[in-house]
C-alpha cells in the first residue's frame, strides 16, 4: 500500500510565485498573484489577512481541490520537492489526507453528520495504509485520547451532533492527525468557538505540532492567534503577499505600510478612545476586477507617491539585515518606520450624567420543552437571567461581555420590550419598562431605546433601499411633518454615519459590510436614541473596517449624549472603549466594575480566564497561561452551586465544598467593584496580573 | 419514539375523522340523496314520494347522527312501516329486527350496500384494492429504484453532460401527466395508425393475468410521471450534500470519488427524497384512477370514478374511507422513516 | 382541392432536418460517453500564455452538441419562415406556421424588447441569461398568445364547434368537400370524431387554460399568503391549527375532492358559491392588511389608498360572487355585471382549494426561516406591527422561491384543468380544452391518433416550458 514520500531534505512544502484565478462567463478573477511561501519541517507558517485577500485560495491550491472553475495560471506549489500541479490524480488521492491534512472553519460542516465519528477516523488509515479495521480502531483511540476528548470509546461511538462545537473540533483535528502528516492546513480553525474554547484548542493544536513534528500552515485574520501559533508569517493583501518574515520582524519591525496600518487598527492594551484613539484604514477594499496599476494598497496608504506606486508590478524585496524578511513596497528603505503614530485627535474624556437606566434584579426564566423534535414530557426552565442588577449613566459605555449561553442577548430583548422579566425591575428615566412589551411602550419609549445588531449581511431588508429603511424609522418614531421633512432629516443621518448621500437610493447588496453596519447605526439613532444597545456591532467586520465603525459609534455617542450598552466577547474592544465592564456567565453577573478594576486584580475566576484567553498581537505582552477545561456547560443543564464551578481553578481554595452547594453572593470589593465568588479577601488579594506589557 | 408515534397515530385518526366527515357530509347533500332516491325507485318519483323514501331509508336525520350511524358509533336508524314492519340498515331481509345488531357501521365490518355493482361494498373495495395493489408494485418497482438511480447520477457531478441530459429527461417527464403519456403510448405502441402494435392499448386481461404485453404500459404511465419528480428531488438533495463541507473533507482525506458518492453521500443524499417518495402516493392515486380508466383496468380507481359517476353514495364512501387511510399511513410511514434515517433527529 | 401533404413544396428540407436531428443525437451520446470515460479535469493549466477553460475532448464534444442544436434550431426557422412566406404552398406545416403570424410578431417583439433591456427588469431580465430559461419562457408566451389570438378569433381556421359534413375522422390537411366563399379550405390538423376542425379546437383550448390557470394559481397565492404568513410567523396554536387544515387538505385525494364537488348536484347546493365568497376575500383581506401596515402613521394616505384599491376590488368581489337566482344573490341584477358560469367557478373554485395548502406550507416554512433575522429584529424592536413586518420586511425577501413556484404551480394547475376535462368533470361538454379533446380522442387511438395528439403535445410543451422557465429563474435567482 501507500507509503510516506520518501525523505526530503529541502521545505515541506514550496510555493513559487503562485497566480490562481477564478473564471466566471464574463471574465478572468484573479484570486492570487505573484505568491511565494516556503513551510520547513516542523515551522509554523501563518498566513494573514482580511476576508477576500486569497488566503484560503492559496490553501486550496494546496489541496489541488479548486473546484470546476478555478485554474492556477502561474507558479509551482512543490510539495517535500514535488510539483503537486504535475501528479496523477492517483497520486494526489494518496497524499491528501496523507501527507497533507487540513482543517476548516465549521466544524460541524465538516463532519458528516450521518456517519459516526469512529468510523470518519478509521477511514484514513484504512484508505492510506490498508490496515485492519481492529489496528485503524486503535489508531483512533489513541488518537483522540491525544486531542484529550473524555471518552475516547463513547465518542467513536458518537454521532457529530452529539458533541459540542469544541469536541467537534477537536475531532476534525483528530481526524487530520490520524496518518501523522507532513503538512497540517489550518484555515480558521477556530473562529466558529467560543475565546475560552478557542484557548483550548489552540494550545491542542501547537503542542500535537511538537508532538508528531507536524509543518503547519495556519490561516487566520487575527495577529493574535498567529502570534500564539506561529513561527513564521506571511501577510496578504488583496491577492498579493505584501510581507513575510519572522514573527519577531513582522510584528516589531514591519516594513510594509498594509502591516503597519492593521497593527494601528487592532485595540491593543494601551489603546485608548480619548488618549490614544485607533487609527482606521481609510477607504474600501478593493474588489478583484478593480484593483488599482501597481501596489494595491496605495489608494489607501499613507506613504502613497504618485508616479511611482502606481507604476506597474512591484516585486517583493529582501529587507536588508533581517533572515529571510521580505515586502513588496518600493519605499520601504525611504519610510521612517520607528517614526511615533501620528495621533487623532485627542478627546476629552467625557463625564457621566444622571442614571437613565436602572435594572433592579431582573430575572428572566424561560420555559422549553425538553425535547424539541416529540413535545410533550418534561418542560425544563432555562434560567437565561439571574438577579441582574446595574445602573447606566448618560453618556457612559457600559460593556457586557461574555461568551455563548452567557444571557447577554436575552437580557437585551428583556431590554428592548421583546420578552418581558420574569421578575425584578428595569427603571428608564425612573418609570417601570420591564412588564411592558414593546407593542405596550409609547414613541416616546421606544425610540429612546433602540439596538445595533452584530450580523451586518443580516442587518437591513435585501430588498428595500437605503433611503426607505431610515425614512421607515423617522415615520414610525413620529418624526418630521411630511415627507419632505423626513427625506431632508434621513440625508442628515446619512451625513452623520459619514456616508455619502448618493447611498439613500441603494440596494444594501450594493453596500459594504462596513457600510451596513453605518447604515444601521444611522438607523438606531433615527430617533434620538439616548440608549443604545449595540450587539457585537463590530465582530463580523474586518479589522480594518472594525477600527472606523468604533470611531464612528464613539463620536455619535460623544455628540448625543448617548448610554451605550456594549456587548462583546472581545476583550480587546471592551477595554479600549468602555467606561465600565460587566462580566457575565451563564446568566450570572459575576463581575462589575470600571474597566480599570475589571482588567486588573483582583479579578473573578472567570474573568481571569477570559483575559488569558484572549490573543493579543502585541509580542511586548507576557500573558499568564491559563487554559480552561472543558465546554461552557449548556444553560438548560447548569451545573449546582456557582456557575463556574465545573471549570474553574481556583474552586480547591474554597473550604467545604461551597462552590458545589451553594450560589455566591454578590460582594463589593471597592466603590463599585462587584464580583460573585467565594473566594475569601486574602485569595483576592493574592492574585496576580494576567498581562503584562514587558518594560521595554 | 413510542410517544412520537403514539401522537402520530392520534392525528391521524383526527385526520381521518375530519375527512371522511366531509366526504360523507358532501354525499349526503339533499340534492345527491334526491337522485339515489329517483335512481332506486323511479325516476318520475313526486316529491312527496322522494320525501317518504328518504325518510324510510333514515337519510333525513342530522348529519352528524347519520355520520356516527355510518362509523359505528350510534345505534343505526330503524324505520317503524305503517304495517308495522320494520326496516334499517342493519336488518338484512328476512331477518327478525330483534336479532338485527344495534350498530352497523364501519367499524363494525359493515361498509354497506353498492347500488351500481349490487354487492357488499367491503368485498367490492378489497378486490379492486388488490388489483391495484399488483400495478402498484409494480410501478413502484420500476418507478424508485430507476429514480433514485437517475437523481443520483445527475446530482453527483453538477452541470455535468450526464447531469444535463438526465435533468432534461426528469423535467420532460414531470411534463407529462398521466394521460397525455399514456395516450402517446398507446398510439406509438398499440395503434394500428403507427403499425408497432407491441403491447396491447388495454390492460383488461391483466386482471387476470399480467404480463408485459398487457401491463407494461399502464405501469410505465404511472411511473414516468412520478418518477421525473423523484429524480429531481434526488438530484437536488445529491447536488446540495456533494457541495457540503464534509464532501469535501472527505476529498482531502484522500476517498476517492466513487466512495466519496457511495460512503459518504448517499445516506444524507436520500433522506429528503424518500419523505416525498411516501408523500407521492396520493398523487399516484391521481395517476392509478387516470391509468386505469384510459386502459380499461377495472381497478381501485377505476371504482371510484364508477362510483362517483353513478352517485353510489355507500361505495364512493367506502373507497374514501380506503384512499384516505392508504394516503395516512404513508405519511406516517414517512415520518417514522424520516426520524430512522435521520441520526440527527432521532439521538437527542 | 388536394389534400395538404405535411411539408409540400419544402419537403426537400426533411432530409436536411433528419440529419440534423440525428447529429444531434449522436452528439450528446459521445459527450456523455466522453464524461463518464475521461478522468475528472483537475482544474489545473500551467501551459502558461493565454489561460482558460476550453481545452480537451470533453469541451470539443460540447461545442458539437451546442452546434447541433444550433442548426436543428436554424433548420427548423427556415420551416418556420418559408411556411410563413409560401403558405400552404409549404404544406400543413406552412399553413400552421402562417396562421401563427400574429404569434410570432407578438414572440419577437417581446423577446427583442425584453433583451434589449434586460439590466433594468431585474429577475425578469436575468431569465434572458439563461438559455433553459428562455426557452421555457418562449413556449410558454406562444401559447399565451397563441391563446390570446385565438380567442378574438384570430388564427383559427374555422368555428371550434361547427360540423362539417365528411370530415369525420379525416386526415391532416383533408380538403373542406363543399368549401364556402372565404372558408379555410382544408382542416389543417384533421378532424374529430364530430367532424369538428381539430386544429382550431386545439388553438381555442390554448384560450381556455391562459384564462384559468395563472388566475387561479394568484388566487391559491393569495389564500396561502395570507395564511402562510401568520402561521409561520407567530407559530403556536395559530399554526397547529391552521397546519392540520392544510394537512386535512393534502391528504384528501385530488381526484375525490373533484368528483365530490365538481357534480352538478353540489352546484345546486351553493357549496362552490360560498366556497368562493370565502377564497375570493383573501386578496381583499390581503391588500387591506398590506395597505394599513404600510400607512399606519399617517392616516390620510392611508384612507387614501385604502379607498383607491380596495373599492373597486370590493365592488368586483360582489360581482364575481354573486350570482342572481342562485344561493348568493347579494347585489341586484342591475347592479350585478359580471356572471361566470357555474361550472366554471366551480372548477376554479376547487383549483384553488386544492392548490392552496401547498402554498401555505411554502410560505409558513419561508417565514419561520426569515423571522429569525436581524432586520426582522430590527423591525420588532422599533415597535413595527406583526403584519408589517410579515408583508413588509419578510414576504419581499421570500420572493425567489415564491416566483419559482408559481411557474411550477401554472403547470400543476394546467395539469389539473387537463384532468378535470379527461374525466369531463364541470367543463362543458363542447369544450375545446385540451383534456377533454385528449378523452374524447383516446376512444379512437387505436385507428386514428391526429384527435388526441394535437392537444397532448400542446399541454405537454406548454407545461414543459412552465418548469423550464422554474427552472431558469431558480438558477439565476440563485446567483444573486
Amino acid at each position: 500500500m501507500m507509503n510516506k514520500l520518501s525523505q526530503h531534505d529541502g521545505p515541506v512544502l514550496e510555493i513559487d510565485k503562485l497566480s490562481i484565478s477564478f473564471f466566471t462567463r464574463l471574465r478572468e478573477i484573479p484570486a492570487v498573484m505573484d505568491f511565494s511561501v516556503s513551510v520547513q519541517p516542523g515551522e509554523a507558517v501563518g498566513l494573514v489577512g482580511e476576508s477576500g485577500c486569497g488566503k484560503s485560495t492559496v490553501a486550496l491550491g494546496v489541496m489541488q481541490d479548486l473546484g470546476k472553475n478555478g485554474r492556477i495560471v502561474g507558479g509551482s506549489i512543490k510539495f517535500k520537492g514535488r510539483d503537486l500541479a504535475q501528479m496523477s490524480p492517483e497520486e494526489l488521492r494518496d497524499i491528501r489526507g496523507n501527507e497533507i491534512a487540513m482543517i476548516y472553519q465549521e466544524p460541524m460542516a465538516s463532519l458528516n453528520p450521518a456517519m459516526k465519528i469512529g468510523r470518519q477516523l478509521m477511514e484514513v488509515p484504512m484508505i492510506h495504509e490498508g490496515v485492519s479495521e481492529k489496528v485503524a480502531y486503535e489508531r483512533a483511540l489513541e488518537v483522540v485520547t491525544d486531542v484529550r476528548l473524555p471518552d475516547p470509546e463513547r465518542m467513536l461511538n458518537s454521532y457529530p451532533h452529539q458533541l459540542s462545537g469544541g469536541q467537534q473540533q477537536r475531532i476534525v483535528i483528530a481526524m487530520a492527525l490520524m496518518s501523522k502528516p507532513a503538512l497540517l492546513i489550518l484555515d480558521e480553525p477556530t473562529t466558529a468557538l467560543d475565546v475560552t474554547v478557542e484557548a483550548a484548542v489552540v494550545e491542542l493544536v501547537r503542542d500535537l505540532g511538537k508532538k508528531y513534528g507536524t509543518s503547519m500552515l495556519f490561516i487566520s485574520h487575527n495577529l493574535g492567534l498567529i502570534l500564539e501559533t506561529c513561527d513564521r508569517l506571511c501577510v496578504m493583501y488583496s491577492g498579493e503577499a505584501v510581507e513575510r518574515g519572522s514573527i519577531a520582524d513582522v510584528f516589531d519591525e514591519m516594513q510594509h505600510p498594509y502591516t503597519q496600518a492593521l497593527f494601528r487598527s487592532i485595540p491593543l492594551p494601551g489603546a485608548d478612545k480619548n488618549a490614544h484613539p485607533l487609527v482606521a484604514i481609510p477607504g474600501n477594499f478593493p474588489l478583484p476586477h478593480e484593483r488599482p496599476k501597481g501596489c494595491n494598497f496605495g489608494p489607501r496608504c499613507d506613504y502613497f507617491e504618485a508616479g511611482r506606486c502606481d507604476q506597474g508590478q512591484i516585486d517583493m524585496a529582501d529587507v536588508a539585515g533581517n533572515d529571510r524578511h521580505a515586502t513588496r513596497c518600493l519605499r520601504n528603505s525611504e519610510i521612517d518606520w520607528a517614526a511615533p503614530i501620528v495621533a487623532g485627535a485627542q478627546k476629552e474624556k467625557t463625564e457621566p450624567g444622571e442614571v437613565v437606566l436602572k435594572i433592579d434584579n431582573l430575572k428572566k426564566y424561560y420555559e422549553v420543552a425538553a425535547n424539541a423534535l416529540f413535545g410533550g414530557g418534561t418542560k425544563k426552565v432555562v434560567k437565561a437571567n439571574e438577579t441582574l442588577s446595574f445602573e447606566a449613566r448618560e453618556s457612559e459605555t457600559l460593556a457586557i461581555v461574555g461568551e455563548s449561553g452567557c444571557g447577554k442577548s436575552t437580557f437585551a430583548k428583556v431590554l428592548m420590550g421583546l420578552e418581558t422579566a420574569t421578575e425584578g425591575e428595569i427603571l428608564l428615566d425612573g418609570q417601570n419598562i420591564e412588564q411592558t412589551a414593546i407593542e405596550a411602550r409609547d414613541t416616546r419609549t421606544i425610540s429612546d431605546v433602540q439596538m445595533v445588531f452584530q450580523n451586518p449581511f443580516d442587518t437591513l431588508n435585501p430588498s428595500m433601499t437605503v433611503g426607505r429603511q431610515i425614512i421607515r424609522a423617522l415615520e414610525i418614531f413620529d418624526i418630521g411633518d411630511s415627507d419632505q421633512d423626513r427625506k431632508q432629516r434621513m440625508l442628515e443621518l446619512l451625513d452623520l454615519v459619514k456616508l455619502p448621500r448618493a447611498f439613500a437610493d441603494r440596494m444594501p447588496r450594493q453596500l459594504s459590510g462596513g457600510q451596513k453596519q453605518r447604515v444601521g447605526i444611522a438607523r438606531a439613532f433615527s430617533g434620538g436614541a439616548r440608549i443604545v444597545v449595540a450587539d457585537e456591532p463590530v465582530s463580523a467586520l474586518d479589522v480594518s473596517v472594525q477600527a472606523a465603525v468604533t470611531d464612528l459609534l464613539m463620536e455619535i455617542q460623544r455628540s448625543e449624549k448617548t448610554t451605550l450598552l456594549f456587548i462583546s466577547h472581545d476583550l480587546s474592544i471592551v477595554r479600549y472603549l468602555s467606561d465600565r465592564v460587566m462580566v457575565m456567565y451563564l446568566g450570572h453577573v459575576v463581575e462589575l466594575g470600571d474597566t480599570d478594576q475589571v482588567f486588573s486584580p483582583p479579578y473573578h475566576p472567570y474573568t481571569e480566564a477570559l483575559l488569558s484567553a484572549v490573543p493579543i498581537a502585541d509580542t511586548s505582552v507576557e500573558k499568564e497561561h491559563i487554559v480552561l477545561e472543558g465546554d461552557i456547560p449548556s444553560a438548560m443543564d447548569p451545573p449546582s452551586g456557582c456557575p463556574f464551578q465545573t471549570r474553574c481553578r481556583w474552586k480547591s481554595e474554597v473550604p467545604g465544598g461551597l462552590c458545589d452547594r451553594e450560589v455566591p453572593p454578590t460582594r463589593s470589593l471597592e466603590a463599585g467593584h462587584q464580583i460573585k465568588c467565594h473566594l475569601s479577601d486574602e485569595i483576592l488579594e493574592r492574585m496576580q496580573p494576567v498581562i503584562k506589557i514587558a518594560a521595554e | 419514539m413510542g410517544l412520537f408515534i403514539l401522537r402520530r397515530v392520534g392525528i391521524m385518526i383526527l385526520t381521518a375523522l375530519c375527512l371522511t366527515f366531509v366526504v360523507f357530509f358532501m354525499t349526503n347533500l339533499y340534492p345527491n340523496l334526491e337522485k339515489l332516491a329517483k335512481t332506486q325507485g323511479n325516476f318520475r318519483m313526486s316529491d312527496e314520494a322522494v320525501a317518504s323514501w328518504l325518510e324510510k331509508g333514515g337519510y333525513l336525520q342530522s348529519t352528524p347522527k347519520k355520520y356516527l350511524e355510518w362509523v359505528g358509533l350510534a345505534p343505526s336508524y330503524q324505520h317503524q312501516a305503517e304495517d308495522g314492519t320494520i326496516t334499517g340498515r342493519c336488518i338484512t331481509p328476512g331477518m327478525d329486527p330483534k336479532d338485527a345488531p344495534r350498530f352497523c357501521g364501519i367499524l363494525q365490518g359493515y361498509w354497506g350496500y353498492s347500488s351500481v355493482f349490487k354487492d357488499e361494498v367491503s368485498s367490492i373495495v378489497a378486490t379492486r384494492l388488490s388489483l391495484t395493489g399488483i400495478l402498484m408494485f409494480w410501478v413502484m418497482l420500476v418507478m424508485v429504484p430507476s429514480a433514485l438511480i437517475l437523481g443520483v447520477l445527475a446530482g453527483m457531478k453538477e452541470g455535468s453532460a450526464t447531469d444535463r441530459t438526465l435533468s432534461t429527461v426528469a423535467i420532460t417527464t414531470t411534463a407529462t401527466p398521466e394521460y397525455v403519456s399514456g395516450v402517446l403510448f398507446i398510439a406509438i405502441f398499440s395503434s394500428s395508425a403507427v403499425g408497432l402494435k407491441w403491447f396491447k392499448g388495454t390492460a383488461t386481461s391483466a386482471m387476470d393475468s399480467p404480463n408485459l404485453e398487457n401491463f407494461l404500459l399502464p405501469v410505465l404511465t404511472i411511473a414516468l410521471y412520478g418518477m421525473g419528480y423523484i429524480a429531481r428531488m434526488t438530484r437536488a438533495s445529491m447536488t446540495e450534500v456533494m457541495t457540503a463541507q464534509y464532501i469535501r473533507t472527505a476529498r482531502l482525506k484522500g476517498v476517492s470519488f466513487p466512495k466519496i458518492v457511495l460512503k459518504h453521500a448517499l445516506r444524507n443524499a436520500l433522506i429528503a427524497p424518500f419523505t416525498v417518495i411516501m408523500l407521492q402516493f396520493p398523487w399516484l392515486l391521481n395517476g392509478v384512477v387516470i391509468v386505469e380508466t384510459l386502459f380499461n383496468y377495472k381497478g381501485f380507481g377505476w371504482t371510484l370514478v364508477q362510483a362517483a359517476g353513478n352517485n353510489d353514495i355507500e361505495l364512493l364512501l367506502g373507497v374514501s374511507v380506503v384512499s384516505v387511510l392508504v394516503v395516512l399511513i404513508t405519511q406516517l410511514i414517512s415520518d417514522i422513516g424520516y426520524v430512522y434515517l435521520n441520526p440527527r433527529i432521532r439521538i437527542t | 382541392m388536394d389534400p395538404l401533404s405535411w411539408t409540400g413544396n419544402i419537403a426537400f428540407l426533411d432530409p436536411l432536418l433528419f440529419f440534423a436531428l440525428g447529429l444531434l443525437a449522436l452528439s450528446v451520446l459521445v459527450w456523455i460517453v466522453l464524461s463518464a470515460v475521461l478522468p475528472e479535469n483537475r482544474a489545473i493549466n500551467v501551459t502558461g500564455g493565454s489561460a482558460s477553460l476550453s481545452s480537451g475532448p470533453l469541451v470539443l464534444a460540447a461545442l458539437a452538441v451546442k452546434a447541433a442544436f444550433l442548426a436543428t434550431s436554424a433548420l427548423v426557422a427556415v420551416y418556420l419562415l418559408l411556411g410563413i412566406v409560401m403558405g400552404t404552398g409549404a404544406g400543413i406545416i406552412g399553413a400552421m406556421a402562417q396562421r401563427l403570424l400574429p404569434v410570432w410578431i407578438a414572440l419577437v417583439l417581446l423577446f427583442t424588447l425584453s433583451i434589449l433591456f434586460k439590466r433594468k427588469l431585474g429577475l425578469y431580465g436575468k431569465l434572458f441569461d439563461s438559455p433553459i430559461g428562455m426557452i421555457g419562457f418562449a413556449l410558454v408566451m406562444f401559447w399565451v398568445f397563441t391563446g390570446f389570438f385565438g380567442a378574438v378569433d384570430m388564427i383559427i381556421t374555422h368555428d371550434p364547434l361547427a360540423q362539417l359534413s365528411g370530415l369525420k375522422n379525416k386526415v391532416p390537411g383533408t380538403p373542406l368537400r363543399s368549401p364556402e366563399d372565404g372558408d379555410f379550405l382544408w382542416y389543417l390538423l384533421g378532424g374529430d370524431n364530430l367532424a369538428r376542425d381539430v386544429f382550431s379546437r386545439m388553438v381555442k383550448g390554448a384560450w381556455e387554460v391562459v384564462k384559468i390557470a395563472p388566475l387561479a394559481t394568484v388566487f391559491a397565492f393569495m389564500v396561502g399568503i395570507t395564511l402562510g404568513l401568520p402561521a409561520g410567523y407567530f407559530g403556536g396554536k395559530l399554526d397547529t391549527f391552521l397546519s392540520f387544515l392544510a394537512n386535512l387538505i393534502l391528504a384528501f385525494p385530488v381526484i375525490l375532492l373533484f368528483y365530490l364537488l365538481v357534480t352538478p348536484e353540489i352546484v345546486q347546493t351553493g357549496l362552490p358559491q360560498f366556497m368562493a365568497v370565502v377564497l375570493f376575500a383573501f386578496p381583499l383581506i390581503f391588500f387591506y392588511v398590506l395597505i394599513n401596515a404600510r400607512y399606519r402613521t399617517q392616516p390620510q394616505k392611508n384612507y387614501l389608498w385604502l379607498a383607491v384599491v380596495l373599492l373597486p376590488m370590493l365592488a368586483l368581489y360582489l360581482m364575481v360572487v354573486s350570482a342572481p337566482g342562485s344561493k348568493v344573490d347579494i347585489l341586484p341584477t342591475a347592479l350585478d355585471r359580471i356572471d361566470i358560469p357555474g361550472g366554471i367557478l366551480v372548477v376554479f373554485v376547487s383549483v384553488v382549494f386544492v392548490n392552496s395548502p401547498t402554498v401555505f406550507r411554502i410560505v409558513r416554512g419561508l417565514t419561520m426561516d426569515i423571522k429569525t433575522r436581524d432586520y426582522v429584529a430590527a423591525a420588532q424592536t422599533r415597535g413595527e406591527r406583526p403584519w408589517y413586518i410579515m408583508l413588509w420586511e419578510v414576504l419581499p425577501n421570500a420572493r425567489g422561491p415564491l416566483i419559482v413556484d408559481f411557474c411550477l404551480r401554472i403547470g400543476y394547475t394546467t395539469i389539473l384543468l387537463g384532468t378535470l376535462g379527461f374525466f369531463g368533470l364541470g367543463l362543458p361538454p363542447e369544450s375545446p380544452d385540451w383534456g377533454s379533446t385528449i378523452n374524447e380522442g383516446r376512444k379512437l387511438l387505436a385507428i386514428y391518433l391526429h384527435p388526441a395528439l394535437p392537444p397532448a403535445f400542446a399541454l405537454l410543451s406548454m407545461v414543459l416550458g412552465l418548469n423550464l422557465l422554474a427552472d431558469g429563474l431558480r438558477e439565476e435567482s440563485l446567483k444573486d
